[in-house]
């Protein structure tokens, strides 16, 4: 028996068999993210007179593989924010227990009212994308923060796995960027036209916005996540079904689209 | 012997430039990139009592324009954090993250010196200060064409303009960014009168350059309406609103005008 203090309190080698190093963590150089491997596609999101709309659908890809069905790339924060993931969804998932931490740990010090907005939830996000990029380490996501603000206007920002911060009337991730976004801006141009949209109107655009996301980006599923944020809270769904389809317009897609021959 | 530590690459076998080594390990086929462009331009313009700090509010990714409302020209060192006893503009144009943390590190760093010393930071105290937070950063450095305008202690109007790495200068006047090549031969000739002459003054040596003057308030804003309009018309990310900040003894005043959005 070895009664050595490196051996205290470890299993005996004489009854389990030595120690498989194998499961230490290797003495190689550490390995940062350098791509994302299982990914979620866009976010939306758009203001409107009360609050926020935003949606993400429920895919998670392997590459070109629907691989996952049922990932909620949703969260709420402190009961008056989302957050809305697009990119790698491990990332995502250290994100959310990292917030989840916040949480414990806010209401703590403020138990009776939410002390953190979407504003000053936005900040913190984007410190840590920032700081993560200054590491060369950087949490591959592009997310967008959607709530009220420390006045209680709407809000609605964006923070990429660099750093970039941007706010406008409304936001899209990813392939959204280039197909959704057109359609919302069509309705929320600026934000005067943001603070006149109704709760309805915006709802619906976010609708459409994901029906046309869903016709055209090959990452992307029928199946998604809303959310609407008010100062009553969060409305939060997490299992919607894209409505009223309409593939009439496939049989004449030639080439990308634009090819008339 | 004398051979083995031959000056002469050839004389020392087998040799590679860094680049041209033969990999062990191929398997990192992309590194991550810490830096992009969020586009946009810069300008800023010092006169005899005033300073005039411009930027365009348009933030690019590639081709997509995320957002067309996003400042590139924030107010320095005021008492909190609306700023509205500031003095000093800091305007940032290149990376916009890198933009934000240098903003957010000197305005924390003005703070800090006005709770210390009980007054605000000088131009020229703050402009040296921000020349060393960049070099501070110089094997990592913060991606921007940084500018820095207020008041000087005579009442003069300032511009100090710097390179990434903390290289300065103060200078009547300086245009940077995306559209910074397109404004600053335009500012040559119509701020500090480059390429003109007297009339009637002769040819060759015999030519009078026009006498420079200071320029006024109101011909100022003009001009800076008319870079921006030309800059937005041949620069895809240059447009949206251009957001002015006017310097003087009695404070910041802030304008904003629209620009094309297409």
């Amino acid at each position: 028996m070895d009664h050595r203090p490196m051996a205290w309190g470890r299993p005996r080698d004489d009854v389990y068999g030595a120690y498989d190093a194998s499961y230490v963590r290797p003495n190689d150089p550490t390995q940062h993210t350098q791509q994302p491997i299982v990914t979620g596609t866009s976010v939306l999101a758009i203001k409107f007179k009360e609050g926020v709309v935003i949606a993400a659908d429920n895919l998670a890809s392997y590459g070109s593989l629907a691989r996952f069905t049922d990932v909620k790339r949703l969260r709420t924060f402190a009961g008056t924010s989302v957050v809305g993931f697009g990119g790698d969804v491990s990332d995502m998932q250290y994100i959310n227990r990292h917030l989840t931490d916040l949480t414990l740990s806010e209401n703590y010090s403020s138990p009776d009212e939410p002390r953190l907005s979407a504003a000053n939830l936005h900040r913190y996000l984007s410190k840590l994308m920032y700081k993560r990029r200054s590491k060369f380490d950087p949490l591959w996501n592009h997310i967008l923060v959607a709530g009220l603000d420390d006045e209680g206007a709407p809000f609605l920002a964006a923070t990429d796995l660099l750093g970039t911060t941007y706010s406008a009337p409304s936001l899209a991730t990813g392939y959204g960027s280039m197909l959704a976004q057109p359609i919302m801006r069509r309705h929320a141009p600026d934000e005067e036209s943001a603070a006149q949209l109704s709760q309805e109107a915006a709802i619906e655009v976010i609708r459409e916005s994901m029906k046309v996301l869903f016709y055209r980006d090959a990452r992307s599923m029928d199946r998604y996540s809303i959310a609407v944020i008010t100062k009553d809270g969060v409305d939060l769904k997490e299992d919607e079904q894209l409505e009223g389809q309409s593939w009439a317009f496939a049989d004449r897609i030639k080439g990308y689209g634009t090819q008339t021959v | 012997m004398a051979a083995m530590f031959s000056q002469n690459p050839l004389m020392n076998g087998a040799h590679y430039a860094t680049t041209d080594a033969p990999k062990t390990n191929d398997y990192r086929e992309h590194r991550f990139y810490p830096y992009t462009d969020n586009g946009g331009t810069t300008l800023a313009i010092s006169g005899a009592d005033f300073t005039v700090m411009a930027g365009d509010t348009r933030h690019t990714s590639g081709y997509s324009i995320n957002s067309r409302t996003e400042p590139k020209l924030f107010k320095i060192g005021g008492t909190t954090a609306d700023q509205h006893d500031a003095t000093i503009v800091l305007s940032v144009c290149g990376f916009a993250a890198d933009g934000n943390a240098l903003r957010d590190q000197l305005d924390t760093i003005c703070k800090i010196y006005r709770y210390r010393h009980g007054k605000a930071m000088s131009a020229n105290a703050c402009a040296k200060r921000l020349s060393t937070i960049l070099y501070g950063k110089r094997f990592f450095p913060y991606y921007v064409h940084a500018m820095l305008g207020g008041i000087d202690e005579e009442g003069k109007g300032v511009v100090y303009s710097y390179d990434p790495v903390g290289s300065y200068e103060r200078e009547t006047c300086r245009a940077g960014g995306a559209g910074g090549s397109l404004i600053m031969p335009f500012l040559d000739n119509q701020v500090n009168f480059k390429n003109q002459y007297a009339p009637g003054s002769g040819v060759g040596h015999d030519l009078q350059e026009r006498e420079r003057r200071p320029l006024l308030l109101d011909e100022v804003e003009t001009l800076v309406k008319d870079a921006f309009d030309g800059a937005a018309e041949r620069h895809i990310e240059v447009g949206d609103s251009l957001q002015m900040f006017i310097l003087t003894k009695d404070g910041i005043e802030e304008k904003i005008l629209p620009l094309k959005k297409d």
